[in-house]
């Protein structure tokens, strides 16, 4: 038995005494070599050495003194058994509850909050691209556009304030929610200026709103980001904290298994009985509670490590491949409000650029039209685990191909001075590029909703396998306690 | 005033020829549209290697960057060309108020380059000529021109040498020059030392901004990606002060009744009509409806009401067109 091992001073010493009579002397000799060391540090002087001791001191000295016949010894034995057992217990609850929290918490607040973050950082990005697409309209901005541009600020604005409550006093997001809830009504001002400069056809609208664009860029879109990134990290923190294995617990739990097999060890010897049926009974409860503290880990751990294989790390790639969608789609729209008014370094044009900075961080290259391996939608397709994962993202893929064709007739048509038409390529009706987007973040929306759907179900399965462990873990060792007790009791029932 | 400007045209026009010759001491005379003209303007230094021997048409300086052929009526390959497919193209820009920007209730272009290009087509293909309008980024200019997808690009477009390498440029049209925007109530007064302390607005890579590097006037200088940004950041109060082509800041001034024109313009940026490089005959062909078209300065010539319909409002006190120098 291991458990031998880990209480082997005292069997060390039974043994040495086979006999019960033989031990009180052994017990006495080795007190009489301790005795003298607490008089020593007195240093000679014979009066101090009384008023120092302590209750410590005379609790031991009794212990000792009961320790020197077997009836005193069995209780000491009961009592330090039902110890062991009872701090099993009562560990293995702590930190179950623990870690049953820290899963509590990766389903019901981090993740959720891991998900605002990005639905914030989406919206933003929405009404950015949205805002331009109105622009472009002009005096036909349509009803829906304003609507929509309105929802994602209002979306954004609420759920800011959500995060602001949810964070627990976290100083990364809570800058980034400052720094948001500082920007956002200073650009929403911005896209007003530019809209109402636009219908009264100064081409001033456009400066105002490529500045609010630049605003989003470099101020709001980097703080979601960084929001997104604070969150997710608390994330990963809360699934560290629920996946750590409860060592103390199972420490606990083998130290008084083991303390349990010696106790049973010696009463074999000394009585030839076999069972001793409180003593077994104390053993099977804490050997009960070690398995299901191990079994009930191990499903839990393996739960949670698929819900971020299979969820969080997909949705992860999903949102930041719906934003550069968002994004490029942005740059697409601007490229028609800036009309050449804003250069790179090298004299390309600026928005064109960022389309295919942001078309290069979704799709990549790709031989024959498949998604480079590096990409975003390479990376989901990776990623999803299922057929049913995998079809929106394929089709996503699908969709911005058609989106690149289209957007290159219109950059043609642009660039041949063709304004209207490239105007009508992009936000008119008939097979704009519009429409390839609209449908992008549409498979796009659907995927994220396939891995949410998987990521609850893996972590509801981890989280469930942690249910009630804590309290079985507790009430078992109570079990325990009360069966070392009696099955000492018994032993002690033969002494009067 | 006015008088006076009307009989200056000619004899600059004189001089500028001489300038061709001779590189003499007032080069661009012919240049100047403004009342008092000499007052404000700082003449170039005389290049020295070019002042003694003849210059004319082997080496193109800032003085007589401006020239070009001398007008013609005659079809050649170029005009013939333009008649064949029936219409003129034209690269234009779609983004400067009261130059070349978008009516919102028609969506159609206008302004004052507009017109030109209208009255130049008018002449090549008749009253009911079909122009084409493409709007071109600045930076696609030049290779428009040179890959032909446009027949000419008027475009508030300055004539200097490093463009004429590549491009034909008509006579001047306008003689545009850096100037000073700022707000009415402004303590700015010009290009000068009331920008101290300011903080001055320019185009990234402009003029402006190559001036301002030269003479900051104790000014701290914040530069955007595009003109017109300048107003935006004046609206909101980032910037005190701009400065960029008198054009483009009549164009701001027209989208914001708050700001003005100060003092004069401190350089010399002549706006020409740009063609394809062997496109001579097309280039004498505009020079001569640009003859035309500036009328010698009359009150009731083309120039002259494409002036008041679109500029005077926020360009004022210009009594007629830059006129005419020519290299041969």
């Amino acid at each position: 038995m291991s458990s031998e091992a880990s209480v082997s001073p005292m069997p060390s010493a039974a043994p040495a005494s086979s006999l019960s009579s033989a031990a009180p002397p052994s017990f006495a000799s080795s007190e009489q070599t301790t005795r003298p060391a607490p008089a020593e540090p007195a240093g000679g002087g014979p009066a101090p050495a009384p008023r120092r001791r302590t209750a410590w001191a005379d609790g031991l000295d009794e212990l000792r003194a009961a320790a020197t016949t077997e009836p005193g010894r069995l209780r000491v034995i009961g009592a330090v058994l039902a110890l062991l057992v009872l701090v099993f217990g009562a560990v293995a609850a702590w930190e179950v509850a623990d870690r049953a929290a820290a899963a509590d918490d990766v389903v019901g607040r981090s993740q959720p909050l891991s998900a605002d973050a990005a639905r914030i950082y989406r919206s933003l990005a929405d009404a950015d691209t949205t805002a331009a697409g109105g622009f472009l309209a002009g005096g036909e901005e349509s009803r829906a556009t304003r609507d929509r541009y309105a929802q994602d600020l209002a979306t954004a604005a609420g759920l800011l304030v959500k995060a602001s409550s949810g964070t627990r006093g976290s100083d990364r997001a809570d800058a980034q929610i400052a720094a948001l809830s500082k920007a956002l009504p200073r650009y929403a001002g911005l896209v007003e200026t530019a809209r109402t400069n636009n219908r009264q056809g100064l081409p001033l609208g456009g400066a105002y709103l490529r500045y609010a664009n630049d605003q989003m860029r470099r101020e709001l879109l980097p703080a979601a980001r960084a929001l997104y990134d604070a969150e997710n990290d608390r994330l990963a923190a809360d699934y560290a904290a629920a996946k750590a294995w409860p060592w103390l617990a199972l420490a606990a739990g083998l130290l008084a298994v083991g303390a349990l097999g010696w106790a049973q060890r010696r009463d074999y010897r000394r009585t030839n009985r076999v069972f001793n049926r409180g003593l077994l009974a104390a053993t099977a409860a804490c050997l009960a509670a070690l398995v299901w503290l191990v079994a009930g880990h191990a499903l839990a751990r393996s739960g949670l490590s698929d819900s971020y294989e299979r969820g969080t790390r997909s949705l992860r790639v999903l949102h930041e491949a719906r934003i550069d969608a968002l994004q490029a789609r942005g740059d697409e729209n601007l490229t028609l409000v800036a009309r050449g008014a804003v250069l790179t370094g090298d004299q390309k044009d600026f928005y064109e650029a960022g389309f295919r900075t942001g078309m290069a961080d979704l799709v990549g290259a790709g031989r024959k039209g498949n998604a480079a391996g590096g990409s975003r939608l390479g990376k989901a397709l990776a990623l999803a685990d299922d057929e049913a994962g995998r079809r929106p993202v394929r089709d996503a893929l699908r969709h911005v191909r058609q989106w690149q064709a289209r957007h290159a007739e219109a950059r043609a048509a642009d660039e041949k001075g063709a304004y209207e038409q490239a105007l009508a390529k992009v936000i008119g009706g008939d097979r704009p590029t519009r429409e390839s987007f609209d449908r992008v973040d549409a498979e796009l929306q659907r995927a994220l909703a396939h891995e949410q759907q998987e990521f609850r179900s893996a972590a509801d399965g981890g989280r469930a396998a942690l249910g009630g462990l804590a309290a079985g873990a507790a009430v078992l060792a109570v079990l325990g306690a009360v069966g070392a007790v009696l099955g000492i009791g018994r032993r002690l029932s033969e002494y009067r | 005033m006015l008088n006076l400007r009307a009989a200056l045209a000619p004899v600059a026009a004189g001089i500028g020829v001489m300038a061709a010759a001779a590189a003499v001491l007032v080069p661009t005379l012919g240049g100047h549209a403004f009342d008092d003209g000499p007052a404000w303007h700082k003449a170039p230094p005389p290049v020295r290697g070019t002042s003694q021997t003849r210059p004319a048409e082997e080496r193109c300086t800032a003085q007589n960057a401006a020239q070009s052929l001398r007008p013609s009526a005659d079809d050649g390959p170029a005009v013939d060309r333009i008649k064949e497919k029936g219409q003129l193209v034209v690269g234009v820009d779609q983004n400067t108020y009261r130059w070349g920007y978008r009516d919102p209730g028609t969506g159609k272009l206008q302004g004052f380059d507009i017109d030109l290009a209208r009255a130049i087509a008018r002449d090549i293909l008749g009253p009911d000529a079909k122009v084409v309008f493409h709007a071109v980024p600045t930076n696609q200019r030049i290779p428009a021109l040179q890959k032909r997808s446009v027949d000419m690009v008027v475009r508030t477009m300055t004539i200097n040498c490093a463009r004429k390498e590549k491009v034909a440029f008509s006579t001047a049209y306008f003689q545009g020059g850096q100037q000073v925007l700022a707000p009415r109530k402004s303590p700015v007064t010009a290009f000068d030392d009331s920008l101290r302390g300011k903080r001055v607005c320019t185009a990234a890579g402009s003029t402006g901004e190559a001036e301002l590097t030269k003479q900051r006037h104790g000014a701290t200088v914040l530069t955007v990606p595009n003109q017109l940004d300048c107003l935006v950041r004046l609206q909101l109060g980032r910037a005190d002060a701009v400065v960029t082509d008198n054009a483009l800041a009549a164009a701001q001034a027209a989208q914001d009744p708050t700001v003005e024109l100060k003092g004069r313009p401190f350089t010399d940026e002549p706006y020409g009509v740009a063609m394809n490089k062997a496109d001579t005959d097309l280039v004498r062909r505009v020079n001569k409806v640009l003859d035309d078209y500036r009328g010698g300065g009359a009150a009731d010539s083309p120039w002259m009401q494409a002036y008041r319909k679109w500029l005077r409002a926020d360009l004022p006190r210009i009594y007629g067109p830059p006129s005419p120098e020519y290299s041969d």
